[in-house]
Protein backbone atom coordinates (compact mmCIF):
# COMPACT_ATOMS: atom_id res chain seq x y z
CA UNK A 1 0.00 0.00 0.00
CA UNK A 2 1.45 3.49 -0.87
CA UNK A 3 1.67 6.12 1.51
CA UNK A 4 -1.23 8.26 2.34
CA UNK A 5 -0.69 11.89 2.15
CA UNK A 6 -4.28 12.99 1.96
CA UNK A 7 -7.54 11.78 3.57
CA UNK A 8 -10.52 12.31 2.08
CA UNK A 9 -13.94 11.49 4.03
CA UNK A 10 -16.88 10.71 1.56
CA UNK A 11 -16.31 10.67 -1.55
CA UNK A 12 -18.53 13.15 -2.34
CA UNK A 13 -16.13 15.66 -0.90
CA UNK A 14 -14.31 18.26 -2.67
CA UNK A 15 -12.04 18.80 -0.18
CA UNK A 16 -8.93 16.34 1.27
CA UNK A 17 -7.28 16.32 4.34
CA UNK A 18 -3.02 16.76 4.01
CA UNK A 19 -2.22 13.70 7.26
CA UNK A 20 1.68 13.68 6.60
CA UNK A 21 3.97 16.68 8.38
CA UNK A 22 3.42 19.17 4.69
CA UNK A 23 3.08 18.45 1.51
CA UNK A 24 4.74 20.84 -1.10
CA UNK A 25 3.93 22.52 -3.91
CA UNK A 26 4.11 20.67 -7.53
CA UNK A 27 3.80 16.95 -4.89
CA UNK A 28 2.35 14.10 -6.54
CA UNK A 29 -0.10 13.07 -3.47
CA UNK A 30 -2.20 9.68 -2.92
CA UNK A 31 -5.49 10.11 -1.30
CA UNK A 32 -7.69 7.50 -0.04
CA UNK A 33 -11.43 8.17 0.40
CA UNK A 34 -12.56 6.43 3.79
CA UNK A 35 -16.11 5.78 2.88
CA UNK A 36 -15.67 3.50 -0.13
CA UNK A 37 -11.74 2.67 0.16
CA UNK A 38 -10.77 3.83 -2.55
CA UNK A 39 -7.67 5.84 -4.21
CA UNK A 40 -6.94 8.74 -6.28
CA UNK A 41 -3.79 11.07 -6.91
CA UNK A 42 -3.91 15.16 -6.49
CA UNK A 43 -0.78 17.36 -7.68
CA UNK A 44 -0.42 19.73 -5.02
CA UNK A 45 0.07 23.80 -5.72
CA UNK A 46 0.61 24.69 -2.38
CA UNK A 47 2.76 24.22 1.05
CA UNK A 48 -0.43 23.22 2.75
CA UNK A 49 0.59 21.40 6.72
CA UNK A 50 -0.85 18.86 8.36
CA UNK A 51 -4.68 18.73 9.28
CA UNK A 52 -4.98 21.21 6.74
CA UNK A 53 -7.26 20.85 3.36
CA UNK A 54 -6.27 20.81 0.05
CA UNK A 55 -9.29 21.60 -2.71
CA UNK A 56 -9.52 18.36 -5.40
CA UNK A 57 -11.34 20.55 -7.55
CA UNK A 58 -11.52 24.05 -9.02
CA UNK A 59 -14.21 25.67 -7.18
CA UNK A 60 -15.38 29.51 -7.43
CA UNK A 61 -16.56 31.98 -5.05
CA UNK A 62 -20.25 30.88 -3.64
CA UNK A 63 -19.18 27.56 -4.49
CA UNK A 64 -20.04 25.23 -1.26
CA UNK A 65 -17.31 23.17 0.83
CA UNK A 66 -18.40 19.46 0.97
CA UNK A 67 -16.53 17.05 3.67
CA UNK A 68 -18.09 14.43 5.34
CA UNK A 69 -20.19 14.70 2.52
CA UNK A 70 -21.73 17.67 3.82
CA UNK A 71 -22.11 21.45 3.50
CA UNK A 72 -19.32 23.27 5.67
CA UNK A 73 -19.38 26.89 4.42
CA UNK A 74 -18.90 29.07 1.40
CA UNK A 75 -15.90 29.64 -0.85
CA UNK A 76 -14.78 33.55 -0.97
CA UNK A 77 -12.09 33.83 -3.29
CA UNK A 78 -11.91 31.35 -6.68
CA UNK A 79 -9.80 27.89 -5.57
CA UNK A 80 -7.82 25.82 -7.89
CA UNK A 81 -7.69 22.41 -7.61
CA UNK A 82 -4.62 21.70 -5.56
CA UNK A 83 -4.58 24.48 -3.84
CA UNK A 84 -4.71 25.23 0.43
CA UNK A 85 -7.91 25.80 1.35
CA UNK A 86 -8.83 27.86 4.94
CA UNK A 87 -9.88 30.68 6.19
CA UNK A 88 -8.51 32.91 3.54
CA UNK A 89 -10.54 31.79 0.90
CA UNK A 90 -13.74 29.83 2.65
CA UNK A 91 -16.02 31.09 5.35
CA UNK A 92 -18.89 29.73 7.54
CA UNK A 93 -22.58 30.29 6.09
CA UNK A 94 -23.77 29.87 10.04
CA UNK A 95 -22.38 33.10 11.82
CA UNK B 1 -11.30 -8.00 20.82
CA UNK B 2 -13.67 -9.58 23.41
CA UNK B 3 -14.95 -6.66 25.64
CA UNK B 4 -13.66 -7.02 29.54
CA UNK B 5 -17.60 -7.45 30.81
CA UNK B 6 -16.44 -6.49 34.66
CA UNK B 7 -13.78 -3.70 36.24
CA UNK B 8 -13.23 -2.85 39.76
CA UNK B 9 -14.69 -0.04 41.47
CA UNK B 10 -16.19 1.69 44.64
CA UNK B 11 -19.68 0.39 45.33
CA UNK B 12 -21.85 3.10 46.81
CA UNK B 13 -24.65 2.95 48.72
CA UNK B 14 -27.06 3.55 46.25
CA UNK B 15 -26.20 0.82 43.91
CA UNK B 16 -23.89 2.87 41.57
CA UNK B 17 -20.20 2.32 41.46
CA UNK B 18 -17.14 5.17 41.47
CA UNK B 19 -14.03 4.63 39.56
CA UNK B 20 -12.78 7.04 42.34
CA UNK B 21 -12.85 7.32 46.15
CA UNK B 22 -12.63 10.73 46.69
CA UNK B 23 -13.85 12.58 49.87
CA UNK B 24 -14.42 16.72 48.86
CA UNK B 25 -14.95 19.41 50.64
CA UNK B 26 -17.45 21.31 48.66
CA UNK B 27 -18.11 25.16 49.01
CA UNK B 28 -21.09 26.69 48.58
CA UNK B 29 -20.23 29.69 47.74
CA UNK B 30 -17.02 31.56 46.17
CA UNK B 31 -16.33 33.07 49.74
CA UNK B 32 -16.60 29.73 51.52
CA UNK B 33 -13.33 28.43 49.24
CA UNK B 34 -10.86 29.68 51.93
CA UNK B 35 -12.25 27.51 54.45
CA UNK B 36 -12.46 24.81 52.54
CA UNK B 37 -8.95 24.78 50.75
CA UNK B 38 -8.00 25.32 54.55
CA UNK B 39 -9.58 22.18 55.51
CA UNK B 40 -8.07 20.30 52.89
CA UNK B 41 -5.02 21.46 53.48
CA UNK B 42 -5.17 20.08 56.97
CA UNK B 43 -6.87 16.54 56.53
CA UNK B 44 -5.24 14.30 53.82
CA UNK B 45 -7.09 12.37 51.23
CA UNK B 46 -9.64 15.08 51.39
CA UNK B 47 -9.80 17.45 48.28
CA UNK B 48 -11.86 21.14 48.12
CA UNK B 49 -13.56 22.49 44.76
CA UNK B 50 -13.67 25.85 45.04
CA UNK B 51 -14.96 27.90 42.58
CA UNK B 52 -16.12 31.66 41.96
CA UNK B 53 -19.66 31.70 42.66
CA UNK B 54 -23.35 31.05 44.67
CA UNK B 55 -24.68 34.23 45.73
CA UNK B 56 -27.32 36.14 44.79
CA UNK B 57 -27.80 33.95 42.30
CA UNK B 58 -31.61 33.80 40.90
CA UNK B 59 -33.97 31.73 39.09
CA UNK B 60 -32.71 28.98 36.57
CA UNK B 61 -29.60 30.44 37.15
CA UNK B 62 -29.24 29.40 40.66
CA UNK B 63 -31.19 26.14 39.85
CA UNK B 64 -28.52 25.20 38.01
CA UNK B 65 -25.71 26.40 41.00
CA UNK B 66 -27.69 23.54 43.16
CA UNK B 67 -27.76 21.44 40.29
CA UNK B 68 -24.35 20.72 39.59
CA UNK B 69 -23.54 21.57 43.54
CA UNK B 70 -25.56 19.02 44.51
CA UNK B 71 -24.69 16.57 41.51
CA UNK B 72 -21.27 16.96 42.34
CA UNK B 73 -21.49 15.55 45.66
CA UNK B 74 -24.03 12.73 44.31
CA UNK B 75 -21.44 11.63 41.96
CA UNK B 76 -20.61 8.05 42.76
CA UNK B 77 -17.00 8.84 42.61
CA UNK B 78 -17.31 10.47 45.88
CA UNK B 79 -17.40 8.48 49.33
CA UNK B 80 -18.09 11.30 51.45
CA UNK B 81 -18.99 15.29 51.18
CA UNK B 82 -18.30 18.24 53.68
CA UNK B 83 -20.62 20.82 52.43
CA UNK B 84 -19.50 24.92 53.73
CA UNK B 85 -21.42 27.66 53.08
CA UNK B 86 -21.36 31.12 54.39
CA UNK B 87 -25.37 30.31 55.25
CA UNK B 88 -27.08 27.44 56.80
CA UNK B 89 -30.26 27.73 54.03
CA UNK B 90 -28.57 26.71 50.87
CA UNK B 91 -25.86 25.01 52.82
CA UNK B 92 -28.74 22.46 53.88
CA UNK B 93 -30.61 22.39 50.63
CA UNK B 94 -27.36 20.90 49.20
CA UNK B 95 -26.56 18.47 52.08
CA UNK B 96 -29.85 17.29 52.76
CA UNK B 97 -30.31 16.39 48.54
CA UNK B 98 -26.73 14.55 48.46
CA UNK B 99 -28.16 12.45 51.62
CA UNK B 100 -30.47 10.71 49.39
CA UNK B 101 -27.63 9.01 48.01
CA UNK B 102 -26.90 7.38 51.35
CA UNK B 103 -23.45 8.62 51.39
CA UNK B 104 -21.99 10.31 54.43
CA UNK B 105 -22.53 14.14 54.16
CA UNK B 106 -22.42 16.72 56.83
CA UNK B 107 -22.50 20.70 56.20
CA UNK B 108 -21.68 23.76 58.11
CA UNK B 109 -21.83 27.82 58.21
CA UNK B 110 -19.48 30.10 58.46
CA UNK B 111 -21.68 33.48 59.69
CA UNK B 112 -21.53 34.17 63.53
CA UNK B 113 -18.66 31.50 63.72
CA UNK B 114 -15.67 32.99 61.27
CA UNK B 115 -13.34 30.79 59.57
CA UNK B 116 -11.17 29.71 62.20
CA UNK B 117 -13.42 27.69 64.11
CA UNK B 118 -15.38 26.36 61.43
CA UNK B 119 -11.72 25.20 60.14
CA UNK B 120 -11.53 23.05 63.32
CA UNK B 121 -14.59 21.95 63.21
CA UNK B 122 -15.02 21.32 59.78
CA UNK B 123 -11.33 19.05 59.86
CA UNK B 124 -12.35 17.08 62.39
CA UNK B 125 -15.46 15.74 60.73
CA UNK B 126 -12.95 15.40 57.10
CA UNK B 127 -10.70 13.53 58.83
CA UNK B 128 -13.29 11.26 60.04
CA UNK B 129 -15.03 10.58 56.92
CA UNK B 130 -11.08 10.14 55.09
CA UNK B 131 -10.36 7.85 57.58
CA UNK B 132 -13.35 5.82 57.24
CA UNK B 133 -13.34 6.12 53.01
CA UNK B 134 -9.99 4.81 53.52
CA UNK B 135 -11.10 1.28 53.83
CA UNK B 136 -13.69 1.10 50.92
CA UNK B 137 -12.44 -1.88 48.34
CA UNK B 138 -12.56 -2.04 44.94
CA UNK B 139 -14.97 -4.61 44.10
CA UNK B 140 -15.60 -6.23 40.62
CA UNK B 141 -18.78 -4.04 39.04
CA UNK B 142 -20.51 -4.56 35.50
CA UNK B 143 -19.11 -2.59 32.63
CA UNK B 144 -22.45 -1.51 33.03
CA UNK B 145 -21.90 0.41 35.79
CA UNK B 146 -19.48 3.00 33.98
CA UNK B 147 -21.29 6.23 32.96
CA UNK B 148 -19.08 7.48 30.18
CA UNK B 149 -18.86 11.19 28.99
CA UNK B 150 -17.35 12.62 26.42
CA UNK B 151 -16.26 15.67 24.69
CA UNK B 152 -13.09 16.91 22.70
CA UNK B 153 -11.36 20.13 22.63
CA UNK B 154 -8.55 22.12 21.17
CA UNK B 155 -9.74 20.18 17.97
CA UNK B 156 -8.12 20.41 14.60
CA UNK B 157 -9.28 17.94 11.70
CA UNK B 158 -7.49 14.94 12.82
CA UNK B 159 -10.00 14.87 15.68
CA UNK B 160 -12.65 14.65 12.99
CA UNK B 161 -10.99 11.94 10.87
CA UNK B 162 -9.11 9.62 13.64
CA UNK B 163 -10.01 10.51 17.37
CA UNK B 164 -13.29 11.46 17.62
CA UNK B 165 -14.40 8.02 15.12
CA UNK B 166 -12.47 6.24 17.85
CA UNK B 167 -14.76 7.40 20.12
CA UNK B 168 -17.33 6.66 18.74
CA UNK B 169 -16.38 3.13 17.89
CA UNK B 170 -16.14 2.90 22.20
CA UNK B 171 -19.59 4.30 21.83
CA UNK B 172 -20.65 1.48 19.32
CA UNK B 173 -19.23 -1.36 20.97
CA UNK B 174 -20.21 -0.48 24.65
CA UNK B 175 -23.61 1.11 24.24
CA UNK B 176 -25.14 -2.94 24.17
CA UNK B 177 -23.51 -4.01 27.14
CA UNK B 178 -25.86 -1.40 28.77
CA UNK B 179 -23.44 1.67 29.53
CA UNK B 180 -24.40 4.93 30.14
CA UNK B 181 -23.12 7.29 27.78
CA UNK B 182 -23.55 11.10 27.42
CA UNK B 183 -22.32 13.89 24.39
CA UNK B 184 -22.89 17.58 25.33
CA UNK B 185 -21.22 20.80 23.24
CA UNK B 186 -24.56 22.18 22.09
CA UNK B 187 -23.00 25.28 19.95
CA UNK B 188 -20.29 23.19 18.64
CA UNK B 189 -23.45 20.82 16.61
CA UNK B 190 -23.84 24.19 14.90
CA UNK B 191 -23.62 23.75 11.05
CA UNK B 192 -24.35 19.88 12.16
CA UNK B 193 -27.73 20.20 13.78
CA UNK B 194 -29.87 18.74 11.27
CA UNK B 195 -27.88 15.82 10.91
CA UNK B 196 -27.27 15.46 14.75
CA UNK B 197 -30.91 15.66 15.63
CA UNK B 198 -32.07 12.76 13.16
CA UNK B 199 -30.22 10.68 15.90
CA UNK B 200 -32.56 11.21 18.62
CA UNK B 201 -34.56 7.81 19.14
CA UNK B 202 -38.30 9.39 19.25
CA UNK B 203 -39.97 12.28 17.55
CA UNK B 204 -40.25 13.90 21.05
CA UNK B 205 -36.36 13.60 22.07
CA UNK B 206 -35.76 15.22 18.15
CA UNK B 207 -37.77 18.08 18.55
CA UNK B 208 -36.41 18.45 22.37
CA UNK B 209 -32.49 18.86 20.88
CA UNK B 210 -33.71 21.08 18.17
CA UNK B 211 -35.12 23.21 20.62
CA UNK B 212 -32.12 23.13 22.83
CA UNK B 213 -29.79 23.85 19.94
CA UNK B 214 -32.07 26.56 18.52
CA UNK B 215 -32.10 28.72 22.09
CA UNK B 216 -28.58 28.82 22.36
CA UNK B 217 -28.02 29.81 18.60
CA UNK B 218 -30.18 32.29 19.05
CA UNK B 219 -28.60 33.47 22.99
CA UNK B 220 -24.96 33.49 20.50
CA UNK B 221 -26.29 35.66 17.72
CA UNK B 222 -28.03 38.35 20.07
CA UNK B 223 -24.68 38.51 22.01
CA UNK B 224 -22.23 38.15 19.24
CA UNK B 225 -20.51 41.50 18.09
CA UNK B 226 -18.88 40.06 14.94
CA UNK B 227 -18.86 36.95 13.49
CA UNK B 228 -17.15 34.75 16.08
CA UNK B 229 -14.17 34.13 14.18
CA UNK B 230 -11.92 35.22 17.32
CA UNK B 231 -13.69 32.27 18.97
CA UNK B 232 -15.33 29.95 17.35
CA UNK B 233 -13.24 27.88 15.61
CA UNK B 234 -10.67 29.28 18.37
CA UNK B 235 -7.07 30.14 17.13
CA UNK B 236 -5.95 26.70 18.50
CA UNK B 237 -8.76 24.91 15.85
CA UNK B 238 -7.47 26.87 13.09
CA UNK B 239 -3.96 26.58 13.21
CA UNK B 240 -4.89 23.03 13.09
CA UNK B 241 -6.88 23.37 9.44
CA UNK B 242 -10.24 23.35 10.96
CA UNK B 243 -11.78 26.51 9.10
CA UNK B 244 -15.46 26.77 9.75
CA UNK B 245 -18.20 25.62 12.80
CA UNK B 246 -19.88 23.70 10.08
CA UNK B 247 -16.34 21.68 9.70
CA UNK B 248 -15.63 21.59 13.46
CA UNK B 249 -19.15 20.51 14.31
CA UNK B 250 -19.05 17.29 11.84
CA UNK B 251 -16.07 16.16 13.35
CA UNK B 252 -17.59 16.62 16.71
CA UNK B 253 -20.40 14.83 15.69
CA UNK B 254 -17.98 11.72 14.86
CA UNK B 255 -17.54 11.15 18.94
CA UNK B 256 -21.00 9.41 19.03
CA UNK B 257 -20.63 6.73 16.60
CA UNK B 258 -23.85 5.31 14.72
CA UNK B 259 -25.50 5.59 17.99
CA UNK B 260 -28.83 7.31 18.91
CA UNK B 261 -30.00 9.57 22.04
CA UNK B 262 -32.50 8.82 24.05
CA UNK B 263 -33.48 12.25 25.93
CA UNK B 264 -31.88 15.30 25.91
CA UNK B 265 -30.72 16.49 29.51
CA UNK B 266 -30.22 19.95 30.86
CA UNK B 267 -27.09 21.29 32.04
CA UNK B 268 -25.76 19.09 34.94
CA UNK B 269 -29.25 16.81 35.15
CA UNK B 270 -28.76 13.22 36.08
CA UNK B 271 -30.20 10.82 33.33
CA UNK B 272 -32.88 8.57 34.24
CA UNK B 273 -34.57 7.29 31.24
CA UNK B 274 -32.17 3.77 31.77
CA UNK B 275 -28.89 2.54 29.77
CA UNK B 276 -27.71 4.36 26.84
CA UNK B 277 -26.85 8.03 25.26
CA UNK B 278 -27.86 11.12 26.36
CA UNK B 279 -27.41 14.43 25.08
CA UNK B 280 -26.79 17.21 27.39
CA UNK B 281 -27.20 21.02 26.85
CA UNK B 282 -23.92 22.45 27.79
CA UNK B 283 -21.39 24.61 26.68
CA UNK B 284 -18.73 23.77 24.54
CA UNK B 285 -15.91 24.81 27.04
CA UNK B 286 -13.78 21.98 28.09
CA UNK B 287 -13.95 22.67 31.70
CA UNK B 288 -17.58 23.96 32.27
CA UNK B 289 -18.64 20.84 29.95
CA UNK B 290 -16.81 18.19 31.96
CA UNK B 291 -17.98 19.68 35.53
CA UNK B 292 -22.01 19.15 34.11
CA UNK B 293 -21.33 16.22 32.93
CA UNK B 294 -19.61 14.81 36.79
CA UNK B 295 -22.67 16.60 38.13
CA UNK B 296 -24.82 14.48 35.83
CA UNK B 297 -23.41 11.39 37.70
CA UNK B 298 -20.87 10.52 34.66
CA UNK B 299 -18.10 8.54 36.04
CA UNK B 300 -15.27 8.13 33.74
CA UNK B 301 -14.75 11.16 30.49
CA UNK B 302 -13.17 10.32 27.46
CA UNK B 303 -11.68 13.48 26.04
CA UNK B 304 -10.10 13.53 22.08
CA UNK B 305 -8.03 15.98 21.57
CA UNK B 306 -5.78 17.81 18.45
CA UNK B 307 -3.97 20.42 19.51
CA UNK B 308 -3.36 19.58 22.53
CA UNK B 309 -6.18 19.97 25.27
CA UNK B 310 -4.65 19.89 28.83
CA UNK B 311 -7.93 19.59 31.10
CA UNK B 312 -8.65 17.62 33.75
CA UNK B 313 -11.71 17.32 36.51
CA UNK B 314 -11.35 16.75 40.34
CA UNK B 315 -13.69 14.12 40.43
CA UNK B 316 -13.93 12.25 36.95
CA UNK B 317 -11.10 11.21 35.40
CA UNK B 318 -10.50 12.54 32.15
CA UNK B 319 -8.67 10.36 29.29
CA UNK B 320 -7.35 11.79 26.45
CA UNK B 321 -7.01 10.72 23.24
CA UNK B 322 -4.96 12.11 20.04
CA UNK B 323 -4.55 11.07 16.18
CA UNK B 324 -2.00 14.19 15.83
CA UNK B 325 1.30 12.62 15.70
CA UNK B 326 2.59 15.59 16.50
CA UNK B 327 0.64 16.71 19.66
CA UNK B 328 1.35 13.21 20.61
CA UNK B 329 5.05 13.82 20.36
CA UNK B 330 5.46 17.47 21.67
CA UNK B 331 2.63 17.22 24.51
CA UNK B 332 3.10 13.31 25.58
CA UNK B 333 2.73 13.55 29.24
CA UNK B 334 -1.06 14.84 28.50
CA UNK B 335 -2.14 12.16 26.03
CA UNK B 336 -3.13 8.45 27.47
CA UNK B 337 -4.03 7.25 24.35
CA UNK B 338 -2.09 7.99 20.96
CA UNK B 339 -4.05 6.68 18.07
CA UNK B 340 -2.15 8.81 15.13
CA UNK B 341 -1.64 5.42 13.52
CA UNK B 342 -4.53 5.76 11.72
CA UNK B 343 -4.07 8.66 9.79
CA UNK B 344 -0.88 6.60 8.27
CA UNK B 345 -3.25 3.55 8.29
CA UNK B 346 -1.35 1.48 10.46
CA UNK B 347 -4.33 0.87 12.88
CA UNK B 348 -7.52 0.79 12.00
CA UNK B 349 -11.10 2.16 13.81
CA UNK B 350 -11.77 -0.95 15.38
CA UNK B 351 -7.98 -1.64 16.64
CA UNK B 352 -7.93 1.88 17.85
CA UNK B 353 -12.03 1.56 19.35
CA UNK B 354 -10.17 -1.14 21.33
CA UNK B 355 -7.44 0.16 22.52
CA UNK B 356 -9.71 3.12 23.83
CA UNK B 357 -11.77 0.24 25.93
CA UNK B 358 -8.94 -1.38 27.36
CA UNK B 359 -7.43 2.20 28.86
CA UNK B 360 -11.04 3.00 29.79
CA UNK B 361 -11.14 0.44 31.94
CA UNK B 362 -7.52 0.48 33.20
CA UNK B 363 -8.15 4.12 34.38
CA UNK B 364 -12.10 2.86 35.89
CA UNK B 365 -10.15 0.27 38.05
CA UNK B 366 -7.45 2.86 39.50
CA UNK B 367 -4.58 3.93 36.81
CA UNK B 368 -4.42 7.57 36.99
CA UNK B 369 -4.88 9.23 33.32
CA UNK B 370 -1.96 12.39 32.94
CA UNK B 371 -4.34 15.00 34.09
CA UNK B 372 -4.83 13.63 37.69
CA UNK B 373 -0.83 12.57 37.32
CA UNK B 374 -0.32 16.05 36.22
CA UNK B 375 -2.33 17.50 38.95
CA UNK B 376 -5.07 19.23 36.62
CA UNK B 377 -8.48 19.73 38.74
CA UNK B 378 -10.59 22.22 37.04
CA UNK B 379 -13.65 22.75 38.35
CA UNK B 380 -15.70 25.37 36.54
CA UNK B 381 -19.45 26.13 37.40
CA UNK B 382 -21.74 27.52 34.03
CA UNK B 383 -23.15 30.67 34.59
CA UNK B 384 -26.31 31.47 32.93
CA UNK B 385 -26.68 35.35 33.53
CA UNK B 386 -25.80 38.13 35.82
CA UNK B 387 -26.68 37.87 39.51
CA UNK B 388 -29.43 39.68 41.06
Amino acid sequence: MANTDIIIHDEKDNVGVVVIEKITPNQDCNCWIMENDKSAKIQSKSEIPLGHKIAMIDLKEGDTILKYGHDIGKVVKNINKGEHVHVHNVKTKKW
Amino acid sequence: MEIPKIFLGYKRENGRAGTRNHVIILPVDDISNACAEAVANNIKGTIALPHSYGRLQFGADLELHFRTMIGTGKNPNVAAVIVIGIEPKWTKRIVDAIAKTGKPVEGFSIEGVGDIDTIAKVSKKAQEFSMWASEKQRVECPISDLWISVKCGESDTTSGLASNPTVGNLMDKLEPLGVHLCFGETSELTGAETVCAKRGKTPEAQKKFMKTWSDYNDFILKEATNDLSESQPTAGNIAGGLTTIEEKAFGNFQKIGSRQFIDVLEPAEEPTKGKGLYFMDTSSAAAECVTLQAAGGFNIHLFPTGQGNIIGNPIEPVIKLTANPLTAKTMSEHIDVDVSKILSREMNLDQAGDELIKSTIKVANGRLTCAEALGHKEFVMTKLYRSA
